[in-house]
């Protein structure tokens, strides 16, 4: 592993090259200022070089044309370089719409990945190359980041709301997984590995695992459990919304606002009910709160979207707040 | 040529000797003095941390230190030298003793409150210091919550409040020096014919001033959640995170202003002198200080763009990124300009300024990298932004506070020093730095993460480079502590104007009176009139 020095990170996703090009070019952009600059100073520096301390410098005290060259060449370069960087950056946070879904949990000091058909593991994510992935992440206790170099992501994992990165291997192989936001004694150990694996191996390390049945079907055995299920019935007659369809629409809310129904919200409507009420339901719904752990309630949110999501379903369901707000 | 001036034998250093004119003096240059031995100590304590840290990571296992020390070590060795060294070295020590020199004024216009910045800024290092060994700090000199409000087990209430207690003599100062700069010019001394460390040090005041406030509250309100457990950034309290991460920046981006504009003044004023010309475009290279300043207030957010804000956040912060660059490039590009045509004398504070330059350059450029929303999402949290932000902060400011330090050293002390050692120390310092800084640019982009105790074995090749680099580096930062110290005892005598420079400084004795000037100076003219001046000589 030492022979040699590095110089440069594997690139294994789609938007590795994107990011490298980007970053050659700003290295040729910088490099040719920093050199036009150090070559100038050196150059008078030993031509104008006078030891006597005696003599003057010739009486010039500026130019408008050079400073406006000098002010406008350098912004509209650097106008050139947010552009871009710009849209690299809009392609790193914007998954496509069809993502392999994992989600994560980062606790001090380690990282545990669950796939939606069941299997766990900790500080290792075996996904398959080719394929569109999304990890959604939370932290459990301190502020975390899920950093991926080789595929050119990161992203904070931040206790109480969600993160997310996507990516599309392009290579098989082992890549390292950083923590990159310092969280305690042991932050230089939550670390590990991704394995990037043909499809076929991929689905043959998923029919290894899995015994504990998948997300969404723990999710529904925690809706069971919690008694979810009792105010929260299918035909809408519950006395809670009923949740058919409800993932990825708009829901209307009591104070008469509009939010999407995508994780972030359905997380808080387990934890904090009261913060953002559908409307036409009463505040009755208690606060869940240190009864679920995270991993539970991202299985409850793999059930909410095994409804279906958004359009697709559960539009008959009376209380569906979206036809609603579309009539208005 | 400057009149020679009547040297007498009384100055500031001589007058009173005891140990109570040190401590209870409202003289600005003896303040100025005081602040640099309280530096210069602060310095030690956080080089010390370094030199622990870089040794650690020459291997890749933890083998020098525990992981809980280590924390400590690099939490300290930034608690120290930010808010110890980098914030006040040039503002402090060589702010206090010029800015009232080159104003023609015998003194800042609030003595008393002066004094007070000090022992202000003694007691937070003091408070800063009992936390250190009385259970250390190990949340990143950052104190992100929630780590810093309910994982942690260090001290952060005190090293907290130390920051907190600091922050004021930041205040004090930077309003005494605008008071002083608004009230006490010389006649004839108009705003565009001050120096253009005036320009620096005025902008950087005006920061301070409505800057440091935010830190205050901000780590006032770590305390009270760590303390009281009142829910302002902790989730399992009902607060938000990222709310601390906004209001933490928007006043430590600035203060890296704090740091770096002072010295940028520094340079105009050596770099001046030492080519013996006016500075190229002098009021673009002070309006850029002021830009400088106001901008540096609209972009905090870039430190947060993986820390889920969103995204057309992001891309507005961007952009405001991007155009605080321009005035840096304005300023290096009139600097170079300055160069040209002129009599290019190669004196030691004129190698630090080229240091200087060649560091801000780099620390500068690579600012674009991180300020572009694509790269940075690879690049935030490792090692190419501790590079970056030492390219500036250390390289920049560091190597514009010695070029300052030897340019007015004579007029501090009465006494020159050594100047082939002076060069051969900037030399070191420069050759040292590059080679601890520059791999870990190319650390940064491999993916290692800042903040690492061990690390995977592929690095260990440039993290060792970097550990050599780190020695010379120490000894370049060595030597003036050592021909400095001699040159304060049995140093050569200076006279009055040894650089032969412009500026009310110059025209007065050295070591100066303790009063300043036996008569009001009068200005006629503007800062860097040196071809005016010289042809009489000539």
């Amino acid at each position: 592993m030492l022979s040699g020095i590095p110089l440069f990170p594997p690139a294994a996703s789609t938007l590795a090259p994107e990011v490298d090009a980007l970053y050659f070019f700003l290295l040729g952009v910088t490099a040719f200022f920093a050199i036009l600059v150090v070559v100038l100073v050196l150059y008078f520096a030993i031509k104008y070089r006078d030891d006597t301390g005696l003599k003057v410098g010739a009486p010039i005290t500026g130019s408008i044309p050079l400073e406006i060259g000098w002010s406008l060449v350098p912004f509209f370069v650097a106008m050139g370089i947010f552009v871009w960087a710009t849209a690299v950056f809009f392609h790193i946070v914007r998954p496509p719409d069809q993502t392999l879904e994992v989600y994560s949990t980062g606790k001090r000091w380690m990282w545990r990945f669950q796939h939606v058909d069941g299997q766990r593991e900790i500080n290792q994510l075996h996904i398959p190359v080719g394929r569109p992935v999304k990890v959604t992440f939370t932290s459990e206790d301190v502020l975390h980041d899920l950093f991926i170099p080789a595929f050119r992501v990161k992203a904070d994992a931040i206790p109480g709301r969600y993160s997310s990165i996507w990516f599309t291997a392009t290579k098989t192989g082992e890549y390292h997984l950083f923590c990159a936001e310092y969280c305690g004694t042991r932050h230089s150990g939550m670390i590990g590995t991704v394995y990037v694996m043909e499809e076929k191996d991929y689905q043959a390390w998923l029919s290894g695992g899995g015994l504990t049945g998948s997300m969404s079907a723990r999710g529904e055995q925690l809706f069971q459990q919690m008694a979810c299920s009792t105010c929260h019935v299918n035909d809408g007659t519950g006395r809670g919304p009923s949740l058919l369809g409800v993932f990825g629409s708009t829901v209307k809310l009591s104070t008469g606002q509009a939010v999407k129904a995508d994780e972030t919200y359905v997380r808080e409507s387990i934890l904090t009910p009261q913060a953002k009420l559908v409307n036409g339901y009463q505040p009755i719904m208690p606060t869940f709160q240190g009864l679920v752990n995270e991993e539970g309630v991202l299985s409850l949110i793999e059930y909410v979207k095994s409804l279906g999501s958004g359009g697709t379903g559960g539009q008959q369901a009376s209380a569906a707040p979206a036809p609603a707000a579309a009539a208005k | 040529m400057i009149t020679t001036v009547a040297e007498s034998p009384v100055n500031y250093l001589n007058h009173q000797t005891t140990l109570a004119s040190w401590l209870l003096t409202k003289d600005h240059k003896r303040i100025g003095l005081m602040y640099m031995v309280v530096v210069t100590i602060a310095f030690i304590i956080g080089a010390v941390f370094a030199a622990l840290i870089r040794t650690e990571l020459a291997t890749p296992a933890g083998d020098l230190v525990s992981s809980d020390m280590y924390n400590r070590l690099f939490t300290m060795h930034g608690v120290a030298m930010v808010f110890f060294v980098l914030i006040p070295a040039v503002p402090a020590i060589l702010g206090n003793f010029v800015l009232p020199l080159m104003l023609g004024a015998k003194d800042v216009a609030f003595p008393r409150l002066n004094l007070l910045s000090w022992y202000v800024f003694v007691i937070g290092l003091c408070v800063t210091l009992f936390a250190m060994v009385y259970g250390g700090v190990d949340t990143g000199w950052t104190f992100y919550p929630p780590y810093s409000t309910d994982g942690s087990s260090s001290n952060v209430l005190a090293a907290g409040i130390g920051v907190f207690i600091t922050g004021f003599s930041s205040i004090l100062t930077g309003l005494n020096f605008m008071v002083t700069i608004h009230r006490m010019r010389a006649p004839g001394l108009t705003w565009f014919r001050l120096p253009l460390f005036v320009w620096a040090v005025y902008s950087t005041a005006l920061v301070m001033v409505l800057g440091t406030p935010v830190i205050a509250i901000t780590v006032a309100m770590v305390a009270a959640e760590r303390a009281l457990h009142l829910g302002f950034f902790d989730p399992k309290l009902g607060g938000d995170p990222v709310l601390f991460q906004h209001l933490f920046w928007f006043y430590s981006h600035p203060a890296v202003y704090i740091m770096i504009l002072p010295p940028m003044g520094v340079i105009s004023e050596t770099i001046a002198c030492f080519s013996r010309k006016n500075v190229f475009g002098y009021s673009f290279v002070a309006f850029s200080s002021l830009a400088i300043a106001i901008f540096g207030f609209l972009v905090w957010a870039h430190h947060l763009f993986v820390a889920g804000i969103s995204p057309y956040s992001a891309m507005v912060f961007s952009f405001l990124t991007f155009a605080v660059a321009i005035p840096s490039a304005v300023k290096t590009f009139n600097w170079t300009a300055t160069l040209y045509r002129g009599a290019i004398w190669w004196k030691a504070p004129m190698m630090w300024t080229f240091g200087f330059m060649g560091l801000f350059l780099i620390g500068g450029l690579t600012g674009l990298f991180v300020a572009s929303l694509g790269l940075d999402v690879h690049l935030t949290d490792t090692y190419f932004v501790v590079a970056h932000f030492h390219y500036i902060m250390v390289g920049g400011a560091i190597m514009g506070f010695f070029a300052g330090l030897h340019f007015w050293w004579p007029k501090m002390t009465g006494r020159m020093y050594n100047d082939n050692l002076a060069k051969l120390s900037a030399l070191l310092v420069f050759i040292g730095f590059n080679m601890t800084f520059f791999p870990q640019f190319i650390l940064g982009y491999l993916g290692m993460p800042r903040r690492y105790h061990e690390y995977p074995p592929e690095f260990q090749v440039l993290n060792l480079a970097s550990t050599a680099g780190a020695m010379v580096l120490g000894i370049g930062y060595l030597l003036p502590m050592i021909y400095l110290t001699y040159s304060f005892f049995k140093g050569e005598k200076a006279s009055a104007n040894p650089w032969l420079a412009t500026g009310l400084e110059w025209t007065i004795q050295s070591p100066p009176l303790p009063q300043n000037f036996l008569v009001q100076p009068v200005v006629t003219e503007g800062a860097y009139e040196y071809s005016k001046r010289e042809i009489k000589v000539a």
